[in-house]
This record gives structure tokens, sequence and C-alpha cells, in this order.
């Protein structure tokens, strides 16, 4: 598969992505400075939807859950039980961990058509759950976790969560961590099964592979990163709402995997941040910008169908990963 | 001997019609068996009750002294038996090498063999003489070399019972003629059962043949003794020409 020339050619890549975003913390501008760490926060999110639409096939309209699983599994926690922000990123990450192993278990029993209405369900239940128990999340209104509990102290050492610096490098490390961990499970073993169901489920039940146990880890993985954005996406921008479990945040990052390009460790980095600039320089000019970003979207599927790094792999640079 | 596969009064009805109706089928260790049959007489359903593709509606089946009848699919696999599909179903769009390394590493992973994935997918695709392709996308190579991919996927597994289902279908005279001597190579080491239209393939290869029609085993015997079968050939003129060949 892949030669040792190309797998250099992959990790350079990937760390030189890194050290960029690590340079770009000492020289952007202020709000360029914040918007990209809120888009590296939600590129996590994108990846860990990439991993289960891009690679395994399965197209899920419930992702929401997940990211505000991490979101209140964190907040919540944080605000009521005044947990340390540690503590509270682990609830998070926990909370993500069940939910996408009892939704996993749940919704593999369908697949296509079905398994996109019965993840997005399961996500509408879980909005209108934050809805209901309004006496705690404050629903739409959301909750504002205070500054002096976003704070790490490590003996006399305090990491103060709301400085825009510690913020930054705290997105970068978070992205990180999921991008390699992304490289790693796509340049497995396992990444080869998961990419062998999406391409053909039956022969490769027949090659002796258990498909259902290998979906559900891809859920579970999947469910995970998405969390873990979630949990980092309250402690660094301080704000839990229910928005955040709507259906649009479950369309987003297919929209973002999309954009970048499905099944691409980098795709959705390059989506999120595309269409968040989109919308952003947009929405500058004009109050109709929903239909600039419209626009914007249908020429990208014309002229770039398998998104921006879908089509460059396909057209110059086969080694991508 | 104790055969490698038995089936007592195995059926499987789809609605009110019985695909395979009571059969009862054994197979011995290191045979190469052929089954024959009219189209729609129940042979691919038979052989996907065996791969656990489908469930029996009645029967069982025991595979080398362990009654498999509940067993999924992919067990079956890891315990040996390999299915090749008759409707070509490679995974196009993937490389020849990662469509055999897919089934190489699942033999690592079980610790039925040894060494390197890459190593094994080498030697799988160069047995059935495919190693220069290595690298084509399997969907874009000639339809016969799709059919040597599938065996060599099917090889790749280290099967025990290594079931062909009309491999030689759309290959050309040449073709066929290397693959005849490719399953005797396989049948080295390996059980080889294989559904066949082609009857020169049949002869050359099958030490017994068994005839299927209407979801029953019709006749079971030597090459000669089908031939010789008078209801054989009434099964056959009965639905036409296409089992002429």
């Amino acid at each position: 598969m892949i030669g040792g020339e190309a797998t250099a050619k992959v990790y350079a890549l990937h760390v030189a992505v890194i050290a960029l975003l690590v340079a770009l913390n000492f020289v952007l501008p202020e709000y360029h400075h914040g918007v990209l760490a809120r888009v590296l926060v939600l590129a996590v999110f994108a990846m860990g939807y990439n991993l289960l639409f891009g690679y395994v096939g399965l197209l899920s309209l419930g992702h929401a859950m997940f990211f505000a699983a991490g979101l209140y599994g964190a907040g919540l926690p944080l605000y009521h039980l005044g947990w340390g922000v540690p503590a509270a990123f682990a609830g998070g990450v926990s909370a993500g961990l069940v939910m996408s192993l009892v939704i996993g278990l749940l919704a593999l029993r369908t697949s296509g058509v079905a398994f996109m209405i019965v993840t997005m369900m399961f996500a509408q239940v879980f909005y209108l759950t934050t809805l209901y128990f309004g006496e705690w999340t404050r629903g739409d209104e959301g909750l504002v976790l205070q500054q002096q509990a976003r704070r790490i102290t490590l003996g006399t050492a305090t990491l103060d969560l709301t400085n825009p610096t510690t913020r930054y490098l705290l997105a970068v490390a978070l992205f990180a961590a999921a991008l390699f961990a992304t490289l790693a499970i796509v340049r497995s073993r396992h990444g080869r099964v998961l990419v062998a169901i999406r391409e053909n489920e039956e022969r490769t039940r027949m090659l002796g592979y258990d498909t259902f146990a290998n979906k559900l880890t891809a859920v579970v993985i999947s469910g995970v990163i998405c969390a873990a954005a979630g949990a980092a996406y309250a402690l660094l921008f301080g704000y839990v709402g229910s928005t955040f479990a709507s259906v649009q945040y479950s369309i987003l990052p297919l929209l973002w995997a999309l954009l970048g390009g499905a099944a691409t460790t980098l795709g959705p980095l390059i989506g999120t941040l595309f269409m968040y600039y989109v919308i952003d320089i947009t929405s500058g000019y004009t109050s109709a910008y929903m239909l600039v970003v419209g626009a914007v979207l249908i020429l990208l599927v014309l002229y770039f169908r398998k998104g921006v790094l879908g089509t460059l792999r396909e057209r110059w640079l086969r080694w991508l990963p | 001997m104790t055969p490698l596969l038995t089936t007592k009064g195995l059926s499987r009805h789809f609605g009110g019609l019985r695909a395979v109706d009571n059969v009862d089928f054994s197979i011995e260790p290191g045979e190469i068996r052929a089954v024959i049959g009219p189209n729609g007489a129940g042979k691919t359903t038979f052989v996907s009750l065996v791969c656990g593709r489908y469930a029996p509606s009645a029967g069982t089946i025991v595979f080398d002294g362990e009654d498999i009848t509940d067993m999924p699919a992919h067990l079956r696999v890891r315990r040996g038996i390999a299915y090749t599909f008759q409707i070509t179903s490679v995974f196009a769009n993937l490389s020849a090498y990662e469509n055999v390394a897919l089934p190489v590493q699942r033999t690592l992973t079980d610790g039925r063999s040894r060494g390197a994935v890459r190593q094994g997918a080498m030697e799988a695709l160069e047995r059935v003489g495919l190693a220069a392709r290595a690298h084509e996308q399997a969907g874009a190579l000639a339809y016969g070399h799709q059919r040597l991919l599938e065996v060599a996927m099917g090889l790749a597994l280290k099967p025990r019972l290594l079931i062909l289902d009309e491999p030689t279908q759309g290959l050309s005279d040449g073709e066929i003629d290397s693959f005849i001597a490719l399953v005797r190579e396989i049948a080295r080491d390996a059980t080889v059962l294989l559904i066949e239209h082609n009857m020169q393939v049949v002869m050359e290869l099958a030490r017994r043949i068994t005839v299927f029609n209407a979801g029953k085993i019709l006749a079971e015997g030597s090459p000669a003794e089908i031939r010789a079968n008078t209801a054989v050939q009434e099964a056959y003129l009965g639905t036409a020409q296409e089992a002429s060949a």
C-alpha cells in the first residue's frame, strides 16, 4: 500500500500543519486568533464526524448529540457541582462514550436511509431533553461558565482558560491529538477494514470480519472525538446551550467534511475554516449571507465534487491519507 | 475418512419456494467436488447456507465435526470456509493489493498464518498471476482478472473449504485452461466445492459430481456415472440449452 517514502511525506505534512498552527498564535491579529481557536475545536468535531462518514460510509444526521453530550457532560458538573476543569473534561468525554455506545448498539441495527433517520431521531430526543430539563440547562439561553471556574491549578501554577493564548494553544493541542489519532486509525489494520465496509460490507463479512463490531467501534471512536470537541468548547469558550444539540449542528459537520474532502484527514479543518470565513465575511456585507453561502456550496459541488482535499488527492496528490 | 462438511435435511424456503429442500450432502477432505444443475436449481442458495450468508429454514450443517448451523458467517470464514461470489464482488475502488491484504490480515489476526501482510498479499497475487498488477485499481482490471482476484481473495483466507461459485463465467478459453491448473494446485491443500456450468471444466476437475434440480440432489457420482445418468440428462434437456456446453 503506502511505501516508506510516502509515509514520511504524510507525517511531515501533518507535523507541518500543526507547526503552522502553533506559529499562527504569535502572528494572528486578535480577532482572527479567536476565530481560529473556535474553528479548531469545531474542526475536531468535523474530524470525529468524518471518521464515521468518510471512512466507514455511515451517514449520521445526529452527531450534534455527541458534541452536546460532551458540552453538557463537561458544563453541567462544572456549573452545578463545582467540578474542576480536568474532571469536567473527563466527564464530557465519558458522556460521549456511553452515549455513542448505546446509540451505536441501537442505530446500527439499521443501515442507509434508516440509519440517517434513526440517528436524527435520537439527536432530536436529546435536544428536547436539554430543553425539558431547563431548570438545570436553561435551554436555549444556556449557561455561562464563570471565568474563575475555568482554571486549572497545578501546585502554584494556574492555567487560565480564558486567556486567549492559553485557549488557542489548548485548541491546537486538542486538534493535534484528534488529527494524529485519526491518522493512526485510518492507516491501521482497523482502518483498512473500515474502508472495506464502506466499499462493500457483504464482501467484508465474507472475508471473516465482524462488520457490526467494527462499525460499533467506529461509532464509539467518532462519538468520543466529537464529545471531546464539545467538552473543550464548553470549557474554552464558557458557554453551554441547547443550540449545539439542535439539528443544525448535526448537518454542519457533514458540510464541513464534504467541503474539505470526506475521507481525508485534513479535509475537516479546511472545510470548517472555509465555511466559517465565508459566513463571517459575507455577513459583513449583506444580511442575505446565506444566499452567498448557498452559491458557494453549489460551486463546490459542481467543481470540487470530492471536496477541496478529495479533489486534490484525486488529481495530483495520490499519497494524501 | 470423516467428511469435512456434512449437511442433514438442509432446507431454505423463500415464501412458498423451496429453493433448497431437505438436502443431505457430504464432502471428503481433499476432494474437488463439482455441483451442477440447471439455473434456479438451488446451487447458489445451497452454498450460501453452507457459508452462512443465509440462515437455513431447517436442517443442520456440520463442519469438521462442529455444528455450525447457527454460527455467523464471519466465524465460519475464520474456521476455514471461504466463498467466492458468483457475481464478481471485489472492492472496485481499492487496489488489487488492498483487496487481498484484507483476507491476509484476517488470517494473521486469527493466528492462522504468520509474517507480514505485504508478503502474504503478494504471495496470493502471485498464485493467480496478478502480482504485476498489485497497484492497479480492482475495478479497472479486465473481467477475467477480476475473477482471478476474487479467487486470490479466497486463497488468501487459507481456506480448508473453498467454495467457487461459477468461477469461469465470462473467461476466455485460454483463461479457463490456466484456471483449471490453478484449481488443481489449490486442491493440494484445500477442499474445493465448485459450482460450474462449463462441462469441460467440471469433467476435467471433479472427482465426484453432485447434480441439483429443483432444490434437491438429483444424482451424485463420478463424472462417468453422471454422464450416463438418464435422470440428469432429462433434467438438463427439460430446461433448455444453457447447460449444454
